[in-house]
């Protein structure tokens, strides 16, 4: 309780209108790239964050590494191979379009990204001779040393650097101002999208936002499974106010979605119980290839995917016998025979043969420029570990030469959750796309985390960037249509409604939240039942229609975080009914049916849904939709084939 | 009336602080409000809301004026590896 008065001008009465050609919702990595790649293209390009674009978004504060880069100068792979073998690492439910994009088109933007002041070789010489490092270009390379797909980059450097280039541009930024709903033509549900309206986070001014095309960068959803009201901050791996705002719109205004379904366990992530991402003892991403050793320092062995046990440290780097490449990070949770890299005998068993708890990720003994480029480089670059982890560990004296970091949870996890903590994680569902990245809308494109499947930074800067300059050609030849004032009017008197009501008697965005998340828990946990999803779905209509119009906020702060508690509620129904719609269980989304019918006819497709007048429309598409990778994108993308402008 | 907070996410060094406000501009979840007094830190208004991503104190143009503290139970533990040897070996 603070007795300051509100230091902002309250403008809740004010609006402002904004025009033009290509509208970004979202500053973060896909957005700024979606900006800039529309500029580039001639375009009038307006961006609407609702932090601050120099350092929103998941990946502001940093990124240790960049995958699937198949096009850098030193990979042994091709971008077809690597997009197959994530397909058919999750039996074909993944983005082939997206994911093809990162692949091919990966390389180009670290380029770019380096044009506009970002780190991506180690220019100062500090690994010369380390065997991830390539000298002549001096790139460094993670995981598989002999294919060399995934760059280590010094990723604190990007945001900042995309921010200048995106002023240099003179791209019209708007910061501080939430992205509320998408208007389409004479405020029609599934008509082109003409724009978007917006609220000022500090003053609470009204926007309108008037475009050509629009791209949703925005990012995937979040706190639906998991809250918690004294540390909001810390429920999930992304940002606190990223929680899916754009899928919420984006299924008021009838966007198609795909794979909702999906949700896993609460794993690597920061959901309250867990410790700070990258900072406790474990050897995966950030952390690959680190030892592990027990509370008496023996050392739990690194097998190859047949299980040799690998004695030098080296072969941690490097595929098994027969094997063209392994694959690592982001998304590779559970890896196929065919890409399943080196790592650490299963917990379980070192227990069995009386290897002692804790564990400890071990720096200490690996080669020196290993252990530098683990603890000063990846932690130090990664998004969270500057300040929180390299800083503040070396200040209280952390020195990874001597130290051994505790593991926490089983194993070398950082936690251990219930079955029914879960999240969107893992490729998780998003909006449906077509190969020009964009949505069933007219005039909507979509990038980033708000796709079906996505997943990390490369993923993010590629697709905004190939959304940016397809929604720029759309933009081109199509005319600026006029919003539909009732649609306008109709959205202000919601965002305003809880102003409206006393604070005595209402509820609040923390008390709102915690309910949605325990009904999710208990309604759409880990196994799904048709009678449970229809009475969950039932009471999330409720909070709908009688819990909203009692809610109440203080202040423009207060009334956002409000504003996307509402947006959370949407989000989970759009997951309630996914999960209605799909009657099987399906191991690659992690959906788990109780009541699961004998029908597997959908085995092998994706379920889209949208919203019709209060109806859910469903079709099946089979998950390899999008045909051809290499034919297909060759043929939208002749032009940038071609080098022409953008 | 206060209460104490489930975490003190941000502890500014008043004496190397320049109330520049650059913390509070940066800060992506908008956890700030600009002090009433000029030259002054801003105030935490939102601790909770704090995602310890650490961009105020990459900001900061000060060295030492703001420092990001995780909550006591995010603390983790290291020790001398040494140590764990010569337990091992009594």
């Amino acid at each position: 309780m603070y007795d300051y008065k509100w230091p902002y001008p309250l403008e809740y009465d004010k609006e402002e209108i904004i025009n033009a050609d290509v509208l970004v919702l979202g500053g973060g990595i896909a957005g700024c790239m979606a900006a800039i790649a529309a500029a580039r293209a001639g375009q009038k390009v307006v961006l609407v964050e609702k932090g601050a674009t120099k350092r929103s978004g998941a990946g502001g504060s940093g990124c240790d590494h960049w995958e699937s880069a198949a096009t850098n100068p030193c990979s042994k792979v091709t971008p077809e191979e690597l997009t197959q073998a994530m397909l058919h690492d999750n039996e074909g439910f993944n983005n082939g379009i997206s994911h093809y994009i990162e692949c091919r088109e990966g390389y180009d933007r670290l380029l770019d990204i380096e044009k506009m002041g970002g780190k991506i070789r180690d220019t100062e010489d500090e690994f010369v001779g380390a065997e991830f490092r390539d000298d002549e270009t001096k790139l460094m390379f993670a995981y598989d040393y002999e294919n060399r797909f995934t760059l280590r980059i010094w990723g604190t450097t990007f945001k900042p650097a995309m921010y200048k280039e995106l002023k240099r541009l003179g791209v019209n930024i708007v910061n501080r101002v939430m992205v509320t709903s998408l208007l389409t033509e004479g405020g029609a549900q599934g008509a082109r999208c003409v724009g978007a309206t917006g609220i000022h986070t500090r003053t609470g001014k009204f926007y309108i936002f008037n475009a050509k095309a629009s791209i949703i960068c925005m990012s995937r959803p979040s706190r639906v499974w998991l809250f918690s009201a004294e540390l909001p901050g810390l429920c999930e791996f992304r940002p606190p106010q990223c929680v899916g705002d754009g899928h919420a719109m984006g299924w008021r205004a009838g966007a198609e979605f795909t794979m909702m379904e999906k949700s896993v366990r609460a794993e690597f992530s920061a959901a309250g119980r867990s410790y700070p991402p990258y900072g406790a003892g474990n050897n995966h991403n950030t952390w690959y290839a680190a030892s592990i050793i027990d509370s008496r320092g023996k050392e739990i062995p690194y097998a190859d995917r047949d299980g040799n046990i690998l004695t030098d440290v080296k072969d941690r780097f490097r595929p098994a016998r027969g094997q063209k490449f392994f694959m690592k990070g982001g998304s590779i949770d559970y890896p196929k025979y065919e890409i399943e890299g080196p790592e650490t005998l299963p917990f379980s068993k070192m227990i069995e043969q009386g290897y002692k708890l804790p564990f400890y990720a071990d720096l200490t003994a690996l080669p020196e420029e290993e252990r530098r480029v683990i603890w000063g480089m990846m932690v130090g670059q990664e998004g969270k570990t500057n300040v929180p982890i390299y800083k503040n560990y070396t200040k209280e004296g952390f020195d990874p030469s001597k130290h051994v970091l505790q593991c926490y949870g089983t194993g070398w996890t950082s936690a251990s959750f219930l079955p029914q903590e879960r999240q969107l994680f893992g490729l998780p569902g998003g909006f449906f796309n077509d190969w020009t990245l964009s949505t069933n809308i007219q005039g909507l494109y979509v990038a980033g985390d708000a796709l079906y499947a996505s997943n990390c930074y490369g993923h993010a800067a590629t697709t905004g960037y190939y959304a940016g300059r397809h929604a720029a050609k759309y933009a081109i030849v199509n005319d600026l249509i006029q919003w539909d004032t009732q649609q306008v009017e109709k959205e202000k008197a919601r965002v305003y409604a809880p102003l409206k009501n006393e604070p005595h008697n209402s509820i609040g965005w923390k008390e709102l939240n915690m309910a949605i998340a325990k009904t999710m828990q208990n309604y759409c946990g880990e196994v799904k039942y048709d009678d449970l999803l229809k009475i969950g779905l039932a009471r999330l209509k409720e909070y709908e229609e009688k819990i909203i119009p009692q809610t109440f906020a203080y202040n423009p702060h207060e009334l956002v975080r409000l504003l996307e508690v509402s947006n959370i509620l949407t989000v989970s129904q759009i997951i309630m009914e996914a999960s209605l719609a799909r009657k099987i269980s399906v191991d690659a989304l992690c959906f788990k049916r109780g009541d699961a019918i004998e029908d597997d006819s959908s085995k092998d497709k994706l379920i889209v849904i949208r919203q019709q007048e209060n109806e859910v429309i469903k079709r099946e598409v089979p998950v390899d939709f999008f045909g051809d990778l290499k034919e297909n994108y060759e043929k939208y993308n002749q032009d940038y084939i071609r080098g022409d402008r953008s | 009336m206060m209460e104490m907070p489930a975490a003190n996410p941000i502890i500014f060094d008043k004496g190397k602080c320049i109330g520049c406000n650059r913390c509070m501009e940066i800060c992506q979840v908008d956890i700030f409000l600009p002090n009433p007094e000029k030259g002054k830190p801003p105030i935490v208004a939102y601790p909770g809301e704090c995602w310890y991503c650490g961009c105020c104190v990459m900001e900061c143009p000060v060295e030492g004026a703001i420092e990001l503290r995780h909550p006591l139970m995010n603390r983790v533990h290291w020790v001398e590896k040494k140590l764990l040897l010569e337990q091992a070996n009594k």
